[in-house]
């Protein structure tokens, strides 16, 4: 017991202490949220991003960093709907960390303030990785960022009082500059309206219903299943009868279904930045939809 | 409305009053403004009832909990037949470790429910049904979420937290079968009845600490089923330490420390002339593990290729007295032993899907002294089982895994847990799971 807690004693002046600093820690689970805490913290928010854009939201290993830094957290902002179910539970139930379990004030999932597009009819796994409550990628619909910003701006009031005239000022200045973007981006995407295009996973509708694009087909026989050869065949032939005008997937997928459709049928395959942080140009909300835009632009036209 | 604005329209038109013109304007724009206003309002309204509508209250499936059911068969041919199973050169563990039955079978399915009881705590049954069709309690705790600065406390029965793979279920292990070093140590998987207390440390590498007090219900305590007395029968303190390395390394590794005092643990053996003997072991055991993973996916998204290294190493100490024939002659003696044990394994998944991996078991029966032997009492043939003798295996797999709940696995292993003979295993297994199941740990 004593060489125990000498190791203990030990130990614990060894581990550097998280920087105690008044900032609100944020945990984002996923780049796009913690870009949108950054745009309306400022300075007021130290903000740990859980994922980067080359990985895949819904397959996550519950590691012992993220364990650590859910420990530490103030506000958890996740896109919910279940996207992070096998991950964030887990998280949550061994942090030890009351302020940001399920309900509390530190609880922020996205989703919920956005109507959500393709809630299933029928709910069976047999018809792949569904999400019970709605499509979770609401992010890729701008307008849904600016609704998404003001739920969040309460929130953060209201988790840190003291700084929250902050938080409304910086907000709206965001909404701002965003409503310009937005005005900006109708105008760029109006080429789009109608095309058909081919997607890897279901993480891109919230767009193509923003654009008015036509969902032409997937990559993925179901959703979450990854693309099998005899699919992909079907695919190609669907394509030749009536085809799409790009091919797209996003940072975490591997390329070569996109790639192999596009070989066969020559419809450019595009990836697509999908959150902040997946191309050079996507360094910022505003980034993200710029390139996203210009990249199915270049192969439209 | 309209008819006060026709009105003034008619009444404008009679009079031809360019003042009755401007209030006929004046009334209309009052109109349209009041006919956007309402439809503002409509359209606010519209826009709240569809979030509302789309956005299904996050819970499990609503105020039920998570229900979740684990099938899982086994096809086995092993070399030997299993009824001959033991581990030479350890004391034999109170349950059945062997490797189960030949030919089909049906392996243990589990049932599991799982819901937040209240904002304070969450609850956790896991019953599994043993192909004898009897029903055991696996798991069934409840888990605090409010207390603050890091700690939580678990209470009921639960797997515990001594080394890596005891706290993991077997249809989430890699290989059909558990380690040697867990079989021997732990009696293939230790539950316990108690409470545990953890504290996270509040620092950005992982970090934490935690305390077991139970009852003693399982090997290495004894006997089965627990002491009859009060108090704590067997305490397990552990902690852990893990982080990230490099862009896509993540890692972990523990050190626990369970210490027992066995009373009248009984063990069959045969004696010097071949018949059937009950010794039993009193005293105090102590048992080390040290545990390490380290799981690697490139940028940290395993969905394509991803590599998982696992091992953990067993030291236990114990001393007390050793009963010959506890239920014919009854002599007793002075016992210690040191014995220690590790295993390690890797598994690569190289295409989406499919999984490989190999293990590597290795026991070593190191020192023990027997009074009864050394006195002249009785001779070491009277104790086979304790003849010094240090167990390997090796094991090989490849699963394939088309979706996230389903797995199909053939595994083969080089089993020397018997002195005298080599046990060739075939296991070809599949695991399922149905419903809502929770996320493994890492």
């Amino acid at each position: 017991m004593k060489t125990i807690l000498r190791i203990v004693v030990v130990l614990s002046t060894a581990f550097a202490m998280l920087p105690a600093t008044a900032a609100l820690n944020v945990f984002a689970c996923e780049p796009e949220w913690g870009a949108l805490a950054q745009e309306l913290g400022g300075d007021k928010v130290s903000v740990y991003l859980a994922t980067t854009a080359l990985q895949d939201p819904h397959r996550i290993e519950a590691r012992p960093s993220l364990i650590a830094r859910i420990r530490s957290t103030d506000l958890l902002i996740c896109s919910g709907s279940e996207l992070e179910i096998g991950w964030i539970p887990l998280l949550l139930t061994q942090s030890g960390n009351p302020r940001v379990q399920l309900g509390a004030p530190g609880y922020f999932e996205a989703s919920q303030y956005v109507v959500k597009l393709e809630i299933p009819k029928v709910i069976d796994r047999a018809l792949g990785d569904l999400h019970p409550g709605g499509n979770p990628h609401v992010h890729t619909d701008p307008r849904n960022i600016a609704r998404i910003a003001q739920a969040l701006e309460d929130r953060m009031a209201q988790i840190d009082p003291a700084n929250a005239d902050g938080y409304r000022s910086r907000a709206k200045s965001f909404l701002g500059r965003w409503q310009v973007a937005l005005a900006r981006w109708e105008q760029q995407a109006a080429p789009l309206k109608g095309v058909p295009i081919v997607v890897y996973h279901k993480d891109f509708s919230y767009f193509i219903n923003w654009a008015g694009m036509r969902e032409a087909g997937s990559l993925e026989p179901k959703p979450g299943l990854p693309p099998t050869p005899a699919h992909l065949a079907e695919l190609v032939d669907r394509m030749k009868i009536q085809p799409a005008k790009v091919v797209v997937y996003s940072p975490y997928n591997s390329p070569q279904a996109a790639e192999f459709l596009s070989s066969r049928t020559k419809i450019p395959a595009v990836m697509m930045p999908f959150t902040v942080g997946g191309t050079d140009k996507a360094k910022d909300l505003f980034g993200l939809f710029d390139d996203t835009i210009g990249r199915l632009l270049a192969v439209v036209k | 409305m309209y008819r006060k604005a026709t009105m003034a329209l008619a009444v404008a038109a009679a009079l031809g009053l360019p003042h009755a013109a401007i209030a006929q304007t004046q009334d209309e724009l009052r109109t349209l403004r009041e006919q956007v206003r309402q439809l503002d309002r409509r359209v606010t309204d519209a826009e709240q009832a569809a979030i509302q509508a789309s956005s299904r209250p996050a819970s499990e499936s609503a105020m039920n909990p998570a229900v979740s059911v684990i099938l899982n068969g086994i096809y086995s041919n092993l070399s030997q037949d299993p009824n001959t199973f033991r581990i030479n050169g350890f004391t034999p563990t109170l349950g059945d470790v062997g490797p189960g039955v030949r030919g089909f079978s049906l392996g243990e399915s589990e049932l599991a429910f799982a819901a937040n009881i209240d904002h304070n705590f969450r609850g956790t049954l896991i019953a599994s049904i043993s192909p004898e069709d009897s029903i055991g309690v696996e798991e069934g705790y409840i888990q605090t979420l409010s207390l603050s600065y890091g700690f939580t406390i678990k209470a009921g029965r639960f797997f515990s937290a001594v080394g890596y793979q005891n706290q993991i279920h077997a249809h989430a292990w890699d290989f059909t079968d558990a380690p040697l070093a867990n079989k021997v140590f732990l009696g293939n998987q230790l539950n316990e009845d108690g409470i545990q207390l953890k504290w996270v440390a509040p620092t950005s590498l992982y970090w934490d600490v935690g305390v077991e007090a139970g009852r003693g219900r399982q090997f290495p305590a004894g006997p089965a089923g627990g002491r009859n007395k009060n108090g704590v029968s067997s305490g397990n303190v552990f902690t852990h330490i893990g982080g990230d390395f490099g862009t896509g390394t993540a890692w972990q590794t523990g050190l626990s420390y369970l210490s027992t005092s066995p009373q009248d643990r009984t063990f069959d053996d045969a004696d010097s002339t071949g018949t059937t003997v009950t010794n039993s072991f009193s005293g105090r055991s102590r048992l080390w593990v040290l545990d390490g993973i380290l799981k690697w996916a490139p940028n940290y998204n395993p969905t394509y290729t991803n590599f998982k290294l696992q091992g953990e190493y067993f030291r236990r100490k114990e001393n007390g007295d050793l009963t010959f024939d506890a239920t014919g002659t009854a002599q007793t003696g002075g016992f210690t032993s040191t014995q220690s044990g590790f295993y390690l394994q890797g598994v690569y998944q190289f295409v989406p899907m499919w999984r490989v991996g190999y293990r590597y078991d290795r026991l070593n029966a190191g020192t023990t002294s027997n009074e009864l032997v050394d006195s002249g009492a009785l001779t070491a043939a009277d104790f086979p089982i304790l003849a010094k003798y240090n167990p390997t295996r090796q094991t090989a797999m490849v699963d394939w895994s088309p979706s996230e709940f389903s797995r199909v696995r053939l595994q083969f292993a080089q089993d020397k847990s018997r002195s005298d003979v080599t046990d060739k295993q075939v296991f070809l297994q599949y695991i399922v799971s149905l419903g809502a199941h929770g996320a493994h740990k890492f």
